[in-house]
């Protein structure tokens, strides 16, 4: 469409644009962006590097440790089911992160063709994307830490490390309800539940592994797990809640028809877009470590 | 960004988008369920070859996601080269830190492994010397 090209043309009649191609000296714009988007790219490699910074983190610290949680043993609740569902939450949230990407992007397409309430009205729809996140995040923290018992600190899911027999109080072997040995596998996920306050804690006796024959405490899983988790994750969070904020701020803004005035084909939404994909690209990655290996 | 794309031609492209993310995503978790022994009783990878597999094929899925986001939904396609470059050429430098800190995180393993067997070994029995500790007269008599 020919309204499309002439957004597009450029920016160079408005003087607050000026200012921004004197900063840049030499009257070139260097790869042909503003001083606003490559900054904006920059900025997003450098967090880039801080949030690759900590997923390796997670990767040594999981390589260093004999056993680590399951992620369809840990992540399996679902909202208002008692059921355990492996990964569905987490999916649902996915998929709401891809829906407000693919809203953003139109809100940038609308900006480009100088269209107000197209891209106050995508806008309006990636912002709910954003909050449905924050609010799935919301439900996944608070399932961890008031029903599962996982903090920073501590981390009560555990892997058996090798086989053996769950043993009752009194030191026999525990029986299931059908009367068979309450047996367990090696790599098999367990979740130690706290009653009245203190963690109730099974003695298990193994009978693989260097352990075999004796009778030992069902161990906590490792603490640095819940720490990683609450850590990356929130901090993913945080970028997803300023994002909602920014694009909440820049929404009004176009609206008022602040950038309406600039013509500059929404500028700021299409930075605003970058960051907003970039949140869904590390989520990406958030993903595929803590979900899906 | 694309001026040389019409709107139906972005509208397109948006949708296309969306289906390949969903797509992609929804088998990586039926992959996922299957291999963590979820969906085909009977049906594992867990172990071995089957989950260096999985694996692979989790990373390079994500990595596909990646390459789809940054290039057609922040435009990176469409940008001059030397800005691509110089945004996706210095996350290179990941490569070797993934392979530094993972060895890393191995070695610690082995170290944890190694210092709970010492934690574990019985000293010999009470009474005879250990190792070059001189007592009080022997320290002065060698005076």
């Amino acid at each position: 469409m020919a309204d499309t090209s002439v957004a597009h043309a450029h920016e160079s009649h408005h003087p607050e644009h000026q200012d921004d191609t004197n900063l840049w000296e030499g009257a070139k714009e260097p790869f042909k962006a503003s001083y606003g988007k490559l900054m904006m790219w920059y900025f997003l490699l450098s967090d880039a590097f801080t949030f690759a910074g900590f997923l390796i983190a997670y990767g040594a610290l999981r390589f260093s440790m004999p056993t680590w949680p399951e992620p369809d043993f840990v992540f399996a609740s679902f909202p208002f089911v008692n059921a355990h569902w492996p990964l569905i939450f987490v999916t649902f949230m996915t998929f709401v992160l891809i829906f407000s990407s693919v809203t953003m992007v139109r809100a940038v397409q609308e900006g480009h063709r100088e269209n107000r309430n197209g891209v106050v009205f995508w806008m309006l729809l990636t912002i709910l994307g954003g909050a449905t996140f924050l609010g799935s995040q919301a439900y996944e923290w608070t399932t961890l830490i008031v029903k599962e018992n996982m903090t920073v600190s501590q981390n009560p899911f555990g892997r058996h490390i090798a086989d053996g027999i769950y043993l009752n109080a009194d030191g026999t072997e525990a029986k299931k309800e059908d009367g068979s040995p309450k047996t367990f596998h090696k790599g098999e996920s367990y979740l130690l539940h706290k009653h009245e306050g203190s963690f109730d804690i099974p003695k298990v006796k193994y009978t693989t592994g260097a352990y075999a024959g004796q009778v030992r405490d069902a161990s906590f899983g490792p603490k640095a797990f819940g720490a990683l988790f609450f850590f990356i994750t929130g901090f993913h969070g945080f970028h997803v809640f300023s994002g909602v904020l920014f694009l909440t701020i820049i929404m009004i803004n176009a609206a008022s028809g602040l950038y309406a005035a600039r013509k500059n084909g929404y500028e700021m939404v299409e930075k605003m877009g970058l960051y907003w994909h970039f949140v869904d690209l590390v989520w990406v990655f958030v993903f595929l470590v803590f979900y899906l290996l | 960004m694309a001026g040389h794309q019409t709107y139906e031609e972005q509208k397109a492209l948006v949708f296309k988008g969306l289906m390949l993310l969903g797509v992609i995503t929804i088998v990586e978790v039926v992959i996922a369920l299957t291999a963590k022994g979820h969906l085909i009783h009977g049906v594992k990878f867990t172990e071995g070859f089957g989950h260096y597999l999985y694996m692979l094929l989790m990373i390079g899925f994500s990595l596909y996601k990646a390459y789809f986001i940054i290039f057609f939904f922040m435009h990176m396609a469409y940008e001059v080269r030397g800005l691509a470059l110089s945004v996706l050429l210095p996350t290179a430098l990941l490569v070797w830190a993934i392979i530094a800190f993972f060895q890393e995180g191995n070695s610690w393993g082995n170290r944890r492994e190694l210092i709970k067997e010492k934690n574990e070994e019985r000293v010999k029995p009470a009474g005879q010397p250990q190792g070059y500790i001189l007592s009080k007269d022997d320290f002065r008599n060698t005076l």
